[in-house]
C-alpha cells in the first residue's frame, strides 16, 4: 500500500538505487548510479551514510507534497494536557488539539464558550488550566472506530473530555464528583453507549478527610460509566454511575467485544493496600505495593451493573448515582482474577475472546479465556475471596496460557493476521507472538508463542496498531510510544523530548522493521489509537456563516455581511462585529471606562483556511474564528485607553493592516 | 384578407396536409425544437470564468446562467475587494430579473412562429435568433463596465490596470490567469438560432405558395 503515496517513478528509482548500492559494496568499488535532475542517487545515499535498510524505510514512509497519510494517529499529549493529531506512515504532527489546557492558537479556553467548558471541568470553584491525558478512545459502532468523537481522560483530577471530529474541538470536560484521579479510561463500548472511566489512587469520596490509618474503611476504589448522548454529543451526568470497588489501585481498563460484550475487565494493584509512609520507615509506595505475587483483574457484568441502575439500585453519592460494593458483591457483578502483580495493559482480543494482561514485574503475557471465565462464574470455581468479600476466581480454572515474551511486558494490541504485539518496558522492545484458538489458521505458526522482536529506543511504555484494539484491527503499522529518548536526537537540554517509533509490521513473515522516528515534544503521551485516515468526515469550513462550533448549531449572535452593529444598553456595549479578508466591520470601537462590553464575532468567509485571529492587548484574549465561525468574549473595560485590536492569523497580503482600535473613554 | 389574415396566413387544407405531411411537419419540427431549447437553457450555465492561482489549487470557478451567477462567487467578491471592484451580485441587475421571462417569451414566440403561415413568422422568430449575441454583448457590457469602473481608493487599486477580461480564451489579472469558456446553455441557443434559419426555410417552402394561391385567388374573385 505505501506504494500509493510514493510518486511512480521514485520507488522503482531508488529500488534500482539499493541494488546499485549492494553493488556498489559488493564490488568496493565506485560506479555512476541513477542520475535524477543532475545528481547521482548513490551518491547522495552514499554521502548520507544510510544503509540499503534505511532507504527501504525512507521509501516507505516518506510522502511527496499533497499526498495524504493513510492513518491518523491520535495521541495523549501527556501532561500538556491535549490530543495530538500524526499522520501515519509519514509521521507529521498534524494538530495539537486543546483539551485540558487553554490553547491560544485555536483560542481555546479564551472564548466565552470555550472558558466555559473549562469552568464546567473545575473542582469546587477552582477552574482547572492543565490535565495529565492518558487514554484517547475514538467512539465505535459495532466494535469498529467510526470517526465521530474522541474521548480523553484527565488522570490528574479525574476527568473526561469529549471532542467532536467533525471539526477538532472540545465540546465538554466533565469531572468525576466522587475522585480526584482516574486511570483506565478513556475506553468506549462497541457502540460508545458508556465512555469508562477506571480510577486510581484510592482515597475516600472527594472532600471527605479519613487518615491513611483507616485506609481499608474509608477509602475506596471505583469505576464511571458516563452516558454518551451521540446526538447531543455529550456525556450526560444524571444517566451516569459509579461502582464502587475495593481500594484497590485500578489501572486500565478494556470493555469486551462480540461474544464478551457487556463485560468490562480492569487491572489493580496495590491489592496489598499499603498506605507508603518512607519517612516513618515504612516500606515506600513502590515496594509495598508490589509486596504480593499477584494482583487482581476485576471482572464487572456491564449489562447487569446498568439493569441495577435502572431498577434504581443505586445511591446518591455527591450528587452521583452509585453501586455500592456490598450491592455489586450481592448482585453478582463483579469477580477477581489473580493476576502477574502491577500489571498495567488488559487487552481483549479482536473477537472478544481472550483478554490478555501484561505484569510489568513478570516476564510473561497472561491470556485468560472469556469462556472458562464465564463457565467458573456459572460453576462457582472460587478459589476464595477477597477481604471485602468479593468472589475471586481460580485462576488455573480461567487461564488459557502464559507466554514468555520478555522483561517488564505493558500493553499488548492486535493484527488481523493472528499476531499480538506487546511493549516491553524493561527490555526496550517490541514483542510479536501468536495466538491460538480460531486464530492459529491465519498465520499458520505455533499458536500461542513468541515469533519476533524489535528494539526500540527506550523504555517503551504503550504500543499502538492500525485500528489495533477494535474488532476489525488492520495491523500494517505499529508505533512504539517509548518514554525516554536519550541518545536519539541532538540535545535540548535537560528535558528531552518523547520517542514515537514506527514500525512496520505488515508481514508476520519477515522481521519488524523500525522506520521512523519522531520526537515529541510537548508532553508525555501515553496511549494513542491509529485510525483509517478515509474514516473522518471532517468539515473543511462550518456549514453556515455564524456557527457555534460549541452549541454545533447556528448562533443567534453570528452576523452576515452588512448586519454588524454596536449596542448600548445602559452599562453594556454589546458589538457583532464581522472578519474578512482583510478588514473587520465595524473597526472603530469606543466604550467608557467601567462599560460591560459583550463582543461577537463572525469569521464571514467560506474558502477553506480563511481563518482569521482576534487579538486584543491587555484583555489577554486571542480568537481563532474559522470561516464561518462565531466566538464572543465578555470583559469590563477597566482603564482607559487605546487599545489596537488585530488578526493573528495571516490571511491575507493586507493581513497587517487588518486591524482596528478599541477605545476607552476615561 | 384582412390585415389578421394576412398575418396568421392561410389555413392548410386537410387533404393537402394528408398527402404532403412531410412539407408541413419539418418547420413545426425545427422552430419547435428551436423554441423548446431556448426554454431548457434556462437551466443550463451559459459562460463560465475560472481563476487560477497557486493557492487556489482547484481553481476559482464563476458559472453565469440565464438569472444568476453560481460557483465561488463569495470568495471571488471577497478577493475583487482589494482591486475596487463591485460585489458580482450587482451586475445586470435587471436583466437578471427580467431574464427568465424574457427567454420564456422569445420561446414561445418561436413556437408561435409555427402556427403564422406568413413572412410574419420569422418577425416572431427574430428575437430568439438573435438572443445568444445579445447575450454576449450584454456580458461584455457588464465586465467592461466592471473592469474600468474600479473603485479608486481600494487597497489594492494602483497595482490593477483597468482590465476586461476575453469573453473566449485567456487572460490574466494579477497573479490570476482567467479561463472563460462558453458553456452547453450557450451553445444550446446558437443551436436553436440555426434551427430557426433553417426552419424558417422550410416555413417559407411550405407556405409560401399557399399564401400566394391564396392572394392570387383574391384578386381574381376582385
Amino acid at each position: 500500500m505505501f506504494k500509493k503515496h510514493v510518486s511512480r517513478w521514485i520507488l522503482p528509482l531508488l529500488g534500482l538505487g539499493i541494488l546499485a548500492l549492494f553493488y556498489t559494496c559488493g564490488k568496493g568499488g565506485k560506479q555512476a548510479g541513477v542520475q535524477v535532475g543532475g545528481e547521482d542517487v548513490n551518491k547522495v545515499i552514499e554521502e548520507r551514510g544510510l544503509t540499503p535498510n534505511d532507504v527501504l524505510a525512507a521509501v516507505k514512509t516518506y510522502l511527496p507534497t499533497g499526498k495524504y497519510d493513510e492513518y491518523l494517529l491520535f495521541s495523549s499529549g501527556g501532561h500538556s494536557g491535549q490530543v495530538l493529531v500524526i499522520g501515519v506512515p509519514s509521521m507529521r504532527l498534524l494538530k495539537v488539539i486543546g483539551v485540558f489546557t487553554p490553547e491560544p492558537w485555536q483560542g481555546w479556553g479564551y472564548s466565552t464558550d470555550t472558558w466555559k467548558v473549562f469552568e464546567e471541568g473545575g473542582i469546587n470553584g477552582t477552574t482547572l488550566t492543565w490535565g495529565d491525558t492518558h487514554h484517547p478512545a475514538l467512539s465505535e459502532t459495532n466494535g469498529d472506530y467510526d470517526g465521530e468523537y474522541l474521548f480523553i481522560n484527565d488522570k490528574a483530577n479525574a476527568r473526561v473530555a469529549v471532542i467532536d471530529l467533525r471539526d477538532f474541538e472540545t465540546k465538554q470536560i466533565i469531572k468525576n464528583p466522587l475522585t480526584l484521579s482516574d486511570h483506565g479510561g478513556a475506553m468506549v463500548t462497541p457502540n460508545t453507549e458508556w465512555v469508562i472511566e477506571g480510577g486510581q489512587y484510592g482515597m475516600p469520596w472527594t472532600g471527605e478527610y479519613a487518615p491513611l490509618s483507616q485506609y481499608k474503611e474509608k477509602y475506596k476504589g471505583m469505576i464511571t460509566f458516563w452516558k454518551f448522548d451521540r446526538k447531543k454529543g455529550r456525556l450526560i451526568k444524571n444517566e451516569s454511575f459509579a461502582m464502587e470497588l475495593p481500594p484497590y489501585w485500578q489501572d486500565l481498563s478494556d470493555p469486551g467485544k462480540l461474544v464478551s460484550d457487556g463485560w468490562v475487565f480492569l487491572n489493580s494493584f496495590n491489592t496489598e493496600m499499603a498506605t507508603g509512609g518512607v519517612e516513618e520507615g515504612n516500606p515506600p509506595f513502590e515496594a509495598g505495593v508490589s509486596q504480593r505475587d499477584m494482583d487482581y483483574m476485576h471482572v464487572i457484568n456491564l449489562k447487569k451493573a446498568a439493569q441495577l441502575f435502572k431498577q434504581g439500585k443505586t445511591k446518591k453519592i455527591r450528587g452521583f448515582n452509585v453501586l455500592t460494593l456490598d450491592t455489586a458483591i450481592k448482585e453478582g457483578i463483579l469477580y477477581f482474577i489473580p493476576e502477574p502483580k502491577s500489571p498495567h495493559g488488559v487487552d481483549v482480543s479482536p473477537d472478544g475472546r481472550y483478554i490478555v494482561v501484561s505484569g510489568k514485574l513478570d516476564p510473561h503475557v497472561t491470556i485468560y479465556n472469556f469462556d472458562k471465565i464465564q463457565q467458573a462464574i456459572a460453576e462457582k470455581k472460587f478459589s476464595g475471596k477477597d477481604e471485602f468479600g468479593v468472589p475471586v476466581l481460580d485462576f488455573d480454572a480461567v487461564v488459557e496460557t502464559q507466554i514468555e515474551v520478555g522483561l517488564g511486558p505493558l500493553h499488548t494490541q492486535f493484527d488481523p493476521n493472528g499476531f499480538a504485539y506487546t511493549s516491553l518496558f524493561l527490555e526496550s522492545a517490541v514483542a510479536r507472538w501468536t495466538m491460538g484458538g480460531e486464530w492459529a489458521s491465519k498465520h499458520g505458526k505455533e499458536p500461542w508463542s513468541l515469533v519476533d522482536k524489535v528494539s526500540v529506543h527506550y523504555n517503551i511504555g504503550h504500543l499502538v496498531t492500525a485500528e489495533g484494539d477494535n474488532v476489525n484491527p488492520d495491523g500494517k503499522y505499529l508505533v512504539a510510544l517509548n518514554k525516554w529518548a536519550i541518545d536519539r536526537y541532538t540535545n535540548v537540554g535537560p528535558l528531552l523530548p518523547q520517542n514515537f517509533q514506527l514500525v512496520d509490521i505488515e508481514s508476520g513473515d519477515r522481521p519488524m522493521q523500525l522506520l521512523y522516528d519522531m520526537p515529541i515534544g510537548i508532553g508525555e503521551p501515553h496511549y494513542a489509537q491509529m485510525i483509517k485516515a478515509d474514516k473522518i468526515k471532517s468539515w473543511e469550513v462550518y456549514p453556515e456563516i455564524g456557527w457555534n462550533p460549541h452549541t454545533q448549531s447556528k448562533d443567534p449572535d453570528g452576523v452576515q455581511a452588512g448586519q454588524e452593529k454596536v449596542v448600548r444598553r445602559g452599562r453594556t456595549v454589546e458589538i457583532w462585529m464581522s472578519a474578512i479578508r482583510s478588514h473587520y466591520t465595524p473597526e472603530r470601537v469606543e466604550v467608557r471606562k467601567g462599560d460591560r462590553v459583550i463582543w461577537h464575532i463572525t469569521n464571514i468567509e467560506r474558502a477553506k483556511d480563511a481563518t482569521h485571529g482576534f487579538a486584543l492587548p491587555e484583555y489577554n484574549f486571542n480568537l481563532s474564528i474559522e470561516p464561518g465561525e462565531t466566538q464572543t468574549i465578555e470583559f469590563v473595560a477597566k482603564r482607559p485607553g487605546v487599545y489596537p485590536f488585530y488578526c493573528t492569523e495571516f490571511c491575507s497580503a493586507l493581513h497587517l493592516e487588518m486591524m482596528g482600535y478599541f477605545l476607552v473613554k476615561p | 384578407m384582412k390585415d389578421i389574415d394576412m398575418i396568421v396566413g392561410p389555413r392548410v387544407p386537410q387533404e393537402l396536409l394528408k398527402r404532403e405531411r412531410k412539407r408541413f411537419l419539418m418547420p413545426t419540427i425545427f422552430l419547435g425544437t428551436a423554441g423548446l431549447l431556448l426554454l431548457i437553457s434556462i437551466f443550463l450555465p451559459y459562460w463560465k470564468l475560472t481563476l487560477y492561482a497557486p493557492q487556489y489549487p482547484n481553481g476559482l470557478v464563476m458559472k453565469v446562467y440565464v438569472n444568476r451567477i453560481e460557483g465561488d462567487v463569495k470568495e471571488i467578491d471577497t478577493l475583487n475587494h482589494y482591486i475596487g471592484m463591485r460585489s458580482l451580485t450587482e451586475a445586470a441587475s435587471l436583466e437578471r430579473t427580467l431574464s427568465i421571462f424574457m427567454v420564456v417569451a422569445i420561446g414561445l414566440l418561436v413556437i408561435a412562429a409555427i402556427y403564422l403561415h406568413s413572412p410574419a413568422a420569422a418577425v416572431f422568430a427574430l428575437p430568439a435568433f438573435f438572443y445568444p449575441f445579445i447575450f454576449l454583448g450584454d456580458l461584455y457590457f457588464w465586465m467592461w463596465n466592471f473592469g474600468t469602473n474600479l473603485d479608486p481608493r481600494a487597497p489594492l487599486s494602483n497595482a490593477i490596470e483597468p482590465f476586461v477580461p476575453p469573453l473566449l480564451g485567456e487572460g490574466k489579472v494579477g497573479q490570476f490567469k482567467t479561463i472563460a469558456s462558453w458553456e452547453i446553455g450557450l451553445w444550446v441557443v446558437f443551436l436553436a438560432s440555426i434551427l430557426i434559419l433553417v426552419g424558417l426555410y422550410y416555413h417559407r417552402k411550405a407556405y409560401k405558395p399557399l399564401l400566394e394561391e391564396q392572394l392570387k385567388k383574391e384578386i381574381l374573385e376582385k
